[in-house]
C-alpha cells in the first residue's frame, strides 16, 4: 500500500482507547482491525453504486502504538481507490454506528480530514428562561397588586374614621362659640383684619 | 394632625437592615481582588486598622445623626445647619445614580438565574456555527463563559460610541428587578423590615454551603495557600493602605444617606453605638468569609485550567509522535519531552511552538474583580462542578439577595427625604412616591440594557459615587464636629441613649477620620489628574478579548457631569439658603417659615 499511502484518497484514523475506557480498555489487535474494515465496508455499501464493497477492499497500513493507522478503500478491480469525497460522506453518515462498535466517541475515534457533524443543542420551542421569567414575574406582580390594594383599603378606613371625628369637633366649636354667649362671628377668627361692615353674604359663607 | 414616624418593629430589624445594606456585592467581588493584589494575608493588617480607625467611627456618626434628627438625609442636615441641607441633597443625587445602575446587576443576576435551569448550562458549551462543523468563531477565540456574558447577555458593541438598540431580554429582567424592589419597599419599614430577615440571613446560608463545597473541591487548597500567604513587603506599598481605606469606606455605604434613613426609624433610646460596632464587624467578617470561598473557587478553576492545559500538551505530543495512548502523564511529561527533543530533534522543533508552558502560578495570578469575577470566573468554575445547575442557582440566588438587600438601603436613601417632605407627602401616598421613583429609575436604567450599556455601567460604577461620597462624608464629619458642635452632639446623644460618648469616638470624629478622608480625596484627585485621559476596556469580538480604548469626549463630559452634579449641590444649596435668608431679612412682612 506504500504507493497509495500518500494518495489523497487515504485517511488517517486515530484511536484513544485508554482515554475513553480507562481500565476497561481493550487491546488493539488484528481482530479489531477486521471489525474496523467491516464497519468501513458497511458504510460504503450504503452509498448508491457501491453496494458491492467487500471487507477485502478496505486496506489498512502503518498501524502504530498510538493507536493510529491509514486506510483506503479500493474498487472491486483493486486498481483504483475510491474518491475521498465518497468515503468522507459515507463515514459521516454512519459515524455513530462506527463509534458505537468500538465504545468510542467522536473525540476518541478520530478520522483526520473527516469533520464530524456536531450534535445540535436541543432547542425547545419556547426558551426555558422565558417560562421561569414569566412565572416569577406574575407572582411578583400579583403580590405587588395585593399589597397596593390592601394599602388603599387601609387608607379608606383611616379616612372614614378621622373625618367622622372632624365633624363632631366642628359641632363642638360651633356649640362653644354660641354657648359663650358672645355671638362670635366665624370671620373674627381671621384676626380682625376684615371690617364686618364691608362683608357680603357670599364672603361670610366662604369656607375657610 | 401629626403622623407618627413609622418605626422598626424590633431593633433586630434595624440591625438586619444595616447588615443587608452594607453586605453587598462589593464584599464578594471587590475584597477578594484587593486581597489578592495587595499581599494576600498581609492585606488584612491595613484592612482591620482602617476598619477600627475609619469604618466604625464614621458608621456610628451616621447612625447617631439619623437617630437623633429622626429625618432623612435632607431634613437631618437641615436641622444641623440650614446651610447644609445641600449635603442631604447631594446624598440623594448620588443615591439616585447608584439606584439606577446598581439594579442592572440584579437584572443580570436574574438573567443568569433563569438560564441556570438548563442542561447543559448555556455558558458551558459554545453554540455551533452555520454549517454545524464547528463552533462560533467568537466563542472559539474567547471561552464559552466569556461568549455567553459578552454576546448573549450584554450583546456588547465594540465601543462606547456605537450604542445600538435596547436589548429586550435584559430590559425585561430589569423591569422584573425593579418590580421586586418596589414590592419590598412598597410599605416602607413595614415591608422592608420583614424582607431584611431574608436578605440578611440567607446569603450566609448560601455562603456556608459554598464554603463546604469550595473547600472540598479538587485544587481548592492551591488557591487558598497562594492567596493567603502573606507578602509582607506589600505593607510598605501606600496603595495597599489607600485601597484598604477606600474599601472600608465604600463597603459600609457611608454618605449615601441610607444609614441616616434607616437610623431615623429607630427609637430614640436605641443603642446605636453597639449596633455600629456590630454591623461594621459583621461586614468585614463577611468580606473575609467570602474571600475564603472565592479563593477556594479560584484554586479549583486554576487547577482545572492547568490540568486541561497539560492534557492538551500531552495530546499534542502523543499525536505528533504516535506514542502509546496513556503513556504520557503529567508526571513524566518533562522527561519524555527531553527524550523526544534529543531523539527526534527536527520533528520536535516543528511541534515546539505549539507547546504551551502550563503554569499553575500564572493561572492563579489572573486577578479579576467586579462583574468579570461574578459572571465569568465564577460561572466558569461552576460549570465544571458536579450538579452544576444546583450550584449555579444557589450562587445567583445569593447574588440577588445581596443585591436586593443593598437596593433596599439605596432606595430608602431617596424615599425617606421625599416622604419626610410635607409638600410631596401631602399630595401622594408613599406607595405612589415609591412607584414613581422606581419607574423613573427603571426608565433611565434602560440605558444600560443597550448594546453599549456595559460601558456606561462601568462609567457610573467608577465615577458616579467615588469622589462625591468622600466629599459628602468629609463635610458631614466637619459639620457635626465643628458646626453643630461636638459637645452639643455629645449631650444630645447622652440625653437620647443614656450612654456617655467614649473619648475614642470624639478623637476619631474630630481629628483622625477627617484627615484620612482628606488624604483619600487628594489621592483620588491626583490619580485622575496624573493618568490623563481616562480609558476603558472594550470587547473585541474578532479577537475574542478585551482591548483598551480612550473615552470619547461626550463620555468624558458625562463623567464630569456625574461628579459635578452631586458635589455642586453642597455649595449651591448653601448659597441658595444664604440668598433666600438675605431676601427674607430685607422683606418687612415676614412670610411664614416652611
Amino acid at each position: 500500500m506504500g504507493d497509495i499511502i500518500d494518495a489523497e484518497n487515504a485517511f488517517k484514523v486515530r484511536l484513544s482507547i485508554r482515554t475513553a475506557l480507562g481500565d476497561k480498555a481493550y487491546a488493539w489487535d488484528t481482530n479489531e482491525e477486521y471489525l474496523f474494515k467491516a464497519m468501513v465496508a458497511f458504510s460504503m455499501r450504503k452509498v448508491p453504486n457501491r453496494e458491492t464493497t467487500e471487507i477485502s477492499h478496505v486496506l489498512l497500513c502503518n498501524v502504530t502504538q498510538r493507536v493510529s493507522f491509514w486506510f483506503v478503500v479500493t474498487d472491486p478491480s483493486r486498481n483504483h481507490t475510491l474518491p475521498a469525497v465518497e468515503v468522507q460522506s459515507a463515514i459521516r453518515m454512519n459515524r455513530n454506528r462506527i463509534n458505537n462498535a468500538f465504545f468510542l466517541n467522536d473525540q476518541t475515534l478520530e478520522f483526520l480530514r473527516i469533520p464530524s457533524t456536531l450534535a445540535p443543542p436541543t432547542d425547545p420551542s419556547v426558551p426555558i428562561w422565558i417560562i421561569i421569567f414569566g412565572v416569577i414575574f406574575c407572582i411578583v406582580l400579583v403580590a405587588t397588586m395585593l399589597l397596593i390594594l390592601s394599602g388603599i383599603q387601609q387608607h379608606r378606613r383611616k379616612h372614614k374614621g378621622p373625618s367622622e371625628m372632624e365633624d363632631t369637633e366642628d359641632k363642638c366649636e360651633n356649640v362653644i362659640t354660641i354657648e359663650n354667649g358672645i355671638p362670635c362671628d366665624p370671620l373674627d377668627m381671621k384676626g380682625g383684619h376684615i371690617n364686618d361692615a364691608f362683608v357680603t353674604e357670599d364672603e361670610r359663607l366662604t369656607p375657610l | 394632625m401629626e403622623k407618627t414616624r413609622p418605626l422598626w418593629a424590633t431593633p433586630l430589624q434595624f440591625v438586619f437592615a444595616c447588615i443587608s445594606y452594607a453586605v453587598g456585592l462589593g464584599n464578594v467581588w471587590r475584597f477578594p481582588y484587593l486581597c489578592q493584589m495587595y499581599g494576600g494575608g498581609s492585606f488584612l493588617v491595613p484592612y482591620i486598622i482602617m476598619l477600627v480607625v475609619e469604618g466604625m467611627p464614621l458608621l456610628y456618626l451616621e447612625l447617631a445623626v439619623g437617630q437623633r434628627m429622626r429625618q432623612g438625609s435632607i431634613g437631618a442636615w437641615r436641622t444641623v445647619s440650614p446651610y447644609l441641607s445641600g449635603v442631604g441633597v447631594a446624598s440623594v443625587v448620588v443615591s439616585f445614580f447608584l439606584c439606577t445602575y446598581y439594579n442592572v446587576i440584579n437584572a443580570w443576576a436574574f438573567w443568569y438565574l433563569f438560564h441556570s435551569f438548563q442542561d447543559p448550562l448555556p455558558w458551558s458549551v459554545c453554540p455551533l456555527n452555520g454549517n454545524r462543523t464547528g463552533y462560533v468563531e467568537e466563542c472559539e477565540k474567547a471561552s464559552s463563559t466569556q461568549y455567553f456574558w459578552y454576546r448573549k447577555t450584554l450583546n456588547i458593541s465594540p465601543s462606547i460610541q456605537e450604542s445600538g438598540a435596547v436589548q429586550w431580554e435584559p430590559a425585561l429582567c430589569l423591569v422584573l428587578a425593579w418590580l421586586v424592589v418596589y414590592l419590598c419597599i412598597l410599605r416602607g419599614t413595614e415591608s422592608t423590615g420583614k424582607v431584611v430577615y431574608f436578605t440578611a440571613l440567607l446569603p450566609y446560608c448560601v455562603l456556608f454551603i459554598y464554603l463546604v463545597r469550595g473547600l472540598t473541591l479538587h485544587g481548592a487548597t492551591n488557591g487558598l495557600l497562594y492567596m493567603f500567604t502573606p507578602k509582607m513587603e506589600q505593607l510598605a506599598n501606600p496603595k495597599a493602605w489607600i485601597n484598604a481605606a477606600t474599601q472600608i469606606f465604600f463597603s459600609l455605604g457611608l454618605g449615601f444617606g441610607s444609614l441616616i434613613a434607616f437610623a431615623s426609624y429607630n427609637e430614640p433610646s436605641n443603642n446605636c453605638q453597639k449596633h455600629a460596632i456590630i454591623v461594621s464587624i459583621i461586614n468585614s467578617s463577611t468580606s473575609i468569609f467570602a474571600s475564603i470561598v472565592t479563593f477556594s473557587i479560584y484554586g479549583f478553576k486554576a487547577t482545572f485550567n492547568y490540568e486541561s492545559c497539560l492534557n492538551k500538551v500531552i495530546l499534542l505530543l502523543t499525536n505528533s509522535f504516535d506514542l502509546e495512548d496513556g503513556f504520557l502523564t503529567a508526571n513524566n511529561l518533562e522527561q519524555v519531552k527531553d527524550y523526544l527533543a534529543s531523539a527526534y530533534p527536527s520533528k520536535y522543533s516543528e511541534v515546539f511552538p505549539q507547546i504551551k508552558n502550563c503554569s499553575l502560578e500564572s493561572e492563579l495570578e489572573t486577578a479579576v474583580q467586579g462583574t468579570g469575577l461574578a459572571f465569568i470566573v465564577y460561572t466558569e468554575a461552576i460549570k465544571n462542578m458536579k450538579v452544576s445547575q444546583l450550584w449555579s442557582v444557589l450562587y445567583f440566588f445569593m447574588l440577588l439577595l445581596l443585591g436586593i438587600g443593598s437596593m433596599l438601603g439605596n432606595t430608602a436613601a431617596i424615599l425617606t427625604p421625599l416622604t419626610d417632605s410635607k409638600v410631596i407627602s401631602s399630595y401622594l401616598p408613599k406607595e405612589a412616591i415609591s412607584g414613581l421613583v422606581c419607574l423613573a429609575n427603571c426608565a433611565i436604567g434602560m440605558l444600560f440594557t443597550m448594546k453599549a450599556g456595559s460601558y456606561w455601567f462601568d462609567i457610573f460604577n467608577d465615577y458616579a459615587a467615588t469622589l462625591s461620597l468622600l466629599l459628602i462624608v468629609l463635610v458631614e464629619t466637619v459639620a457635626v464636629c465643628y458646626l453643630y458642635g461636638l459637645s452639643r452632639f455629645e449631650s444630645d446623644l447622652k440625653a437620647m441613649t443614656g450612654h456617655a460618648l467614649n473619648w475614642y469616638w470624639k478623637a476619631m470624629w474630630g481629628g483622625v477620620s477627617p484627615l484620612l478622608i482628606i488624604s483619600l480625596f487628594i489621592f483620588y484627585l491626583s490619580d485622575y489628574i496624573i493618568t490623563g485621559t481616562l480609558q476603558y476596556q472594550a470587547w473585541d469580538a474578532a479577537q475574542g478579548q478585551l482591548v483598551t480604548k480612550d473615552y470619547p469626549p461626550h463620555a468624558l463630559a458625562v463623567i464630569g457631569l456625574l461628579v459635578a452634579s452631586s458635589i455642586m449641590c453642597i455649595p449651591l444649596v448653601a448659597l441658595g439658603t444664604l440668598i433666600t435668608r438675605r431676601l427674607r431679612r430685607g422683606d418687612p412682612d415676614p412670610a411664614p417659615v416652611a
